[in-house]
């Protein structure tokens, strides 16, 4: 099997991590789901800077970094996500960013 | 060029990878939120394996603690948070379903037309000895402003969310200029009464 064709599979995985977390991120209604949503999506951003290391330029370390940014982006969104999520249900007591539609920017 | 993974390392690449996916819609089809949550580990820790495979030891291992610390304190807010932490009863939850699958199913073909279309340049890579050692130089040398950027970010969010998730801070007991006579507190007692 040519490196080519397992790069394109483990992307095409990617882009399906991504596609399914985009998909939950704008559907789902509760604030805690949206936030899993985009978890998945940054997956899908992890496997492809992973293969992109491997497969198209190992010697440079730039693949690398960019998946210890997902990773620390990833760790950010959840604490930020859960710190707003416990100030938004201790002022108004909702879990639902139906609920809140009136922060819209 | 032909791949440098081993038939082994190919399979188990592609066993994980309909592993994570899988997981990853299960995580928006299961009823509780409990298994939803353990679903999305499950689709963590199968790309952390595929980053084992691909030689990323460090990320990998990385990738597979974090996650699994983060999920199991998303699961403790998944049931303060939920109503249906169990999944006792069916339950969906979700407004503009179709509009949404019709936004990720665009992005995925979108991904995949470049992903299948593109000639990538696979030609020769060198691989050094070690990519954690790769990774370890890079953040300390050439790459150190990334990480300070990422140490600057992790300590704004470190402040940002204590000020988020603080019930009442000393402004709402002593007022805007902090010089009210006694402290507005919901129980009487304490100090300054």
């Amino acid at each position: 099997m040519t490196a080519e064709l397992v790069l394109q599979i483990v992307l095409t995985v990617a882009a399906g991590l991504i596609g399914v977390g985009l998909f939950g991120a704008l559907s789902q209604q509760t604030i805690v789901m949206v936030m899993m949503g985009l978890e998945l999506v940054l997956n899908g951003v992890l496997l492809a800077g992973g293969a992109a290391w491997y497969f198209l330029a190992p010697e440079l370390p730039d693949a690398q970094v960019l998946v210890v940014v997902a990773l620390v982006v990833m760790a950010v969104e959840m604490a930020m996500g859960f710190a707003v999520t416990v100030a938004f249900y201790r002022a108004r007591q909702l879990d639902m960013i139906d609920m809140a539609s009136d922060l819209r920017g | 060029m032909l791949s440098d993974l081993s038939g082994w390392a190919i399979t188990a690449v592609a066993i994980l990878g309909v592993l994570s996916v899988a997981a990853g819609v299960a995580v928006f089809v299961v009823d509780s939120m409990a298994r939803a949550t353990f679903a999305l580990l499950a689709s963590f820790l199968a790309v952390a394996g595929i980053l084992l495979a691909l030689d990323l030891v460090y990320l990998a291992v990385v990738t597979a603690l974090m996650m699994t610390i983060e999920m199991a304190i998303m699961a403790v807010f998944m049931i303060m948070f939920m109503m249906n932490p169990a999944g006792l009863m069916p339950m969906t939850m979700v407004h503009n379903a179709k509009g949404s699958a019709a936004v990720g199913a665009g992005v995925f073909v979108l991904l995949a037309v470049g992903i299948w279309t593109i000639d990538w340049p696979t030609m020769n890579p060198v691989r050094p000895d070690d990519s954690t050692r790769q990774l370890g130089e890079a953040i300390m040398g050439s790459h150190m402003l990334v990480m300070l950027v990422i140490g600057i970010g992790l300590f704004a969010m470190i402040l940002a969310g204590t000020v988020l998730a603080t019930a009442r801070g000393r402004y709402d007991r002593l007022g805007p200029g902090l010089d009210a006579e006694h402290p507005d507190d919901p129980v009487p007692g304490g100090l300054r009464r």
